[in-house]
């Protein structure tokens, strides 16, 4: 057993940290820990992002795990790990996490050689954008109960529905869209996948704000809306099959422990330099306690996320798709207690959103708002755990 | 990175399970708590012949010289099947004081009895205060002529009753905490078996005028609380690694009991208030045995693992509690019963939280790591 890197991935720990560090300079003030809400909430954070979109993408850094054929490197899947810890740490943009981490990877295990050579490109240049067009107003957990439809008309599909939770759909470029091409099916059989060009005629995008009045979600209705045939991804009708793997491209992350290992730092940092009642807070027992336990959390959660890297690597997909979701569960749930830790500890001050008065730029008030939204995005956390239970304890299923 | 084994390894991992699963299923297991002894003198000649007491040891006085992780592995498989012995605390516990601090004689007269199975030792660290620092060994060694004389009361002597020699920690004037080698029959010492949740061998051990020659001090005097710090790391790795070894088998015969179970007409492991805790066990030990194998690596290449045992053990702590807490919650009744396995796993986990230090002494020492 060796837990260690090789030098030849140290050393590209270290160019990509030599990267980050510099490129963080950058980032537009109240920039936060890089979420969707940092990306999404402001023009100037989606400006940000784009231009780290580029940067990556002239470096070839989005594409480097990609293989050959689609303009990757092909390089193993843990320099990818190493480059997402290191991302994560900075709370740097710049990939695009539905298109880079979810549809392209779908593309190449489901699109036509067309279609691959078409829309890979434009994201590994990290010049189009992504948005996910799977929840419904009554189709959340149980996403194959969606009604949105397509329905073949000539060399087009026809689009009506009601999208919803849309993060970024208003700085989008593109959707990959889950729609019912047959409207006789019922569930998961006579779904399709397509990919939504976000300006089509009849596509309308309304603001869903966040519970701190930011703008991240959408909601995006679609009336009559055209879209070309050739945009079709996959077969017609097995648009599930296809899904079901872009949800493991989905949980397959695992970068972001060591970016709450440096929020756990950060609080340390403020605990060791803020006096209540003539004493340090660090002094303060409760709070050693606090901080001792989100910081086994960062080590005992970044120990799985290697495990999983390393099982991926070498095909165990049963182990990792379970671990996956256990990473998903873990990490969200453990944001939270970060957010809320720090919180508590910092007192009247804790309440404070960003703005000068705000400890530690008030990125945990914030972090405490956005923790609820990762607990469900993305597959919510019952929904993990039932997948723990049938995937990894082979527990039963009941119809 | 290669997190997997090596064949040799899976080797040993395969053998130690196989002998515990045939030599001591858990109803020998029941049959040993009840016993005075808490251990079968027979299972524990066997264990030497089949060379896992010297693992570690190093190979200058008879030992394997193999790496620590190798000891991991055995204790993963003697906490599946909870097995009762005093291997930790021979083998773990004093064997790690006389190779990290024992003099060239000492490390030459006992290792090598160790690994026969002919000593059996205990270490006598705690006091009534129950302290796990250094503060909470008081009980004075006093000078006399070529000897020192011995008075106090030790507590929570784990496997004192059987042991045949002792390593004591006193403290001697001007010197400071040093170790003693004690013969654990001395007519001045009188052990008594308290009776405890992990229904083990933990002892109160009274010394009254116990004489100990100056050549049986580990090491120098003054040197004992040095020794002590060395021997943790690796002691609280092979402690942690037996917790795991439970934690599995807690989740697994509690999977098996809620796909077997049925009420309302289906296997109670389908509802998803039993999944959903279920779930939970099985990510608590995902994330601590991936840590336990990453800080026993560690160790082996010989990092500082001060912060990293102290999260481990604080870790595992909780995570044990946890897992086989709601493995007897997800058995209903018949997991409160002494028929049924998992609650052997229950009580045992109380008794190893206390182990080597508890989970809110690692809390500290971890912050004291972390820099507050």
């Amino acid at each position: 057993m060796d837990f260690s890197f090789t030098k030849e991935q140290e050393e590209l720990r270290e160019e990509f940290d030599v990267f980050f560090k510099e490129e963080m300079k950058n980032a537009p003030p109240k920039w936060g820990k890089g979420g969707l809400e940092s990306i999404y909430a402001t023009d100037e954070g989606f400006e940000f992002h784009k231009y780290m979109a580029k940067k990556l993408g002239e470096k070839g850094w989005i594409s480097r795990a990609w293989p050959k054929e689609y303009g990757g490197q092909a390089v193993p899947l843990i320099e990818q790990f190493i480059f997402n810890e290191v991302r994560g740490y900075y709370g740097a943009p710049g990939i695009d996490g539905f298109g880079v981490g979810m549809f392209a990877p779908t593309l190449m295990v489901g699109a036509n050689e067309e279609q691959k050579n078409r829309l890979l490109p434009p994201i590994a240049r990290g010049e189009v954008f992504y948005c996910q067009g799977w929840s419904e107003p009554d189709a959340g957990s149980d996403l194959a109960s969606l009604s949105t439809t397509a329905i073949r008309d000539g060399d087009y599909y026809v689009v009506n529905g009601h999208k919803t939770w849309t993060s970024g759909a208003h700085k989008a470029d593109h959707m990959f869209l889950l729609a019912r091409t047959d409207p006789d099916s019922t569930r998961s059989r006579g779904l399709s996948v397509f990919n939504v060009v976000m300006d089509y005629p009849g596509i309308e995008i309304r603001p869903l704000l966040f519970m701190d009045n930011k703008h991240v979600y959408n909601e995006v209705y679609f009336k009559d809306v055209r879209i070309p045939a050739k945009d079709l991804i996959g077969k017609e009708n097995e648009g599930w099959a296809l899904t079901r793997q872009t949800m493991n491209f989905e949980r397959s992350g695992g970068g972001g422990f060591l970016s709450a290992k440096k929020s756990v730092f950060d609080i340390i940092d403020y605990v060791k330099s803020t006096r209540r009642d003539g004493k340090l807070l660090s002094e303060n027992p409760v709070v050693r306690q606090k901080l001792a336990k989100l910081y086994i959390g960062t080590e005992v959660g970044q120990a799985l996320a290697y495990r999983i890297n390393y099982e991926q690597e070498k095909g165990g997909l049963i182990f990792a798709a379970s671990a996956a979701s256990e990473s998903k569960v873990f990490g969200t749930e453990l944001a939270q207690r970060v957010a809320n830790y720090a919180t508590e500890i910092m007192g009247l001050y804790g309440q404070l959103a960003p703005s000068k008065w705000a400890p530690l730029d008030g990125e945990m008030i914030d972090g405490y708002q956005f923790a609820p939204a990762a607990n469900i995005y993305a597959g919510s956390n019952e929904i993990q755990r039932n997948l723990i239970a049938w995937v990894g304890l082979n527990l039963p299923r009941f119809k | 990175m290669n997190l997997d084994f090596t064949s040799e390894q899976e080797m040993l991992r395969k053998s130690v399970a196989e002998f515990l699963a045939k030599e001591c299923p858990f109803e020998t297991v029941k049959e040993i708590e009840e016993s005075d002894e808490g251990y079968l003198p027979k299972l524990w000649k066997k264990m030497a012949e089949l060379g896992w007491m010297e693992v570690y040891f190093p190979e200058a006085y008879g030992g394997y010289s193999d790496p620590f992780m190798d000891v991991m592995i055995i204790m993963e498989e003697m906490g599946k099947a909870a097995y009762p012995s005093p291997f930790f605390s021979t083998v773990i516990l004093c064997g790690l004081i006389l190779t990290e601090g024992g003099t060239e004689d000492q490390k030459n007269a006992l290792l090598p009895k160790i690994a026969n199975g002919k000593l059996i030792m205990a270490l006598a660290q705690y006091e009534e205060e129950a302290s796990y620092q250094p503060t909470g060994i008081r009980m004075p060694a006093e000078l006399s002529g070529d000897q020192y004389v011995l008075n106090g009361t030790k507590m929570f002597v784990t496997d004192a009753n059987i042991a045949d020699k002792l390593i004591v920690a006193a403290d001697v004037k001007d010197a400071g905490i040093t170790l003693f080698l004690v013969d654990a029959k001395d007519p001045g010492i009188t052990c008594t078996k308290m009776p405890a949740i992990g229904m083990d061998n933990t002892c109160e051990v009274i010394f009254k005028d116990v004489k100990v020659s100056k050549d049986d001090v580990v090491g120098n005097p003054g040197r004992g609380w040095e020794i002590l710090e060395r021997m943790f790391p690796k002691a609280i790795i092979a402690k942690c690694a037996e917790m795991m070894g439970s934690c599995k088998v807690s989740i697994d015969m509690t999977a098996s009991y809620a796909k077997e179970r049925v009420q309302y007409g289906k296997p109670i492991g389908g509802f998803q208030a039993i999944q959903h805790y279920m779930a939970n066990m099985q990510l608590g030990y995902d994330t601590s045995i991936n840590y336990l194998y990453k800080v026993a690596w560690m160790a082996d290449e010989g990092m500082d693992v001060t912060k990293e045992v102290s999260a481990l053990k604080a870790q595992v702590n909780e995570q044990y509690k946890y897992i086989s807490e709601r493995g007897v919650q997800i058995h209903g009744g018949v997991g409160t019963t002494r028929e049924f396995n998992i609650a052997l796993f229950y009580r045992r986990a109380k008794a190893a939280e206390y182990v080597l230090g508890d989970t809110d002494y690692h809390y500290e020492k971890l912050a004291q790591a972390l820099g507050m």
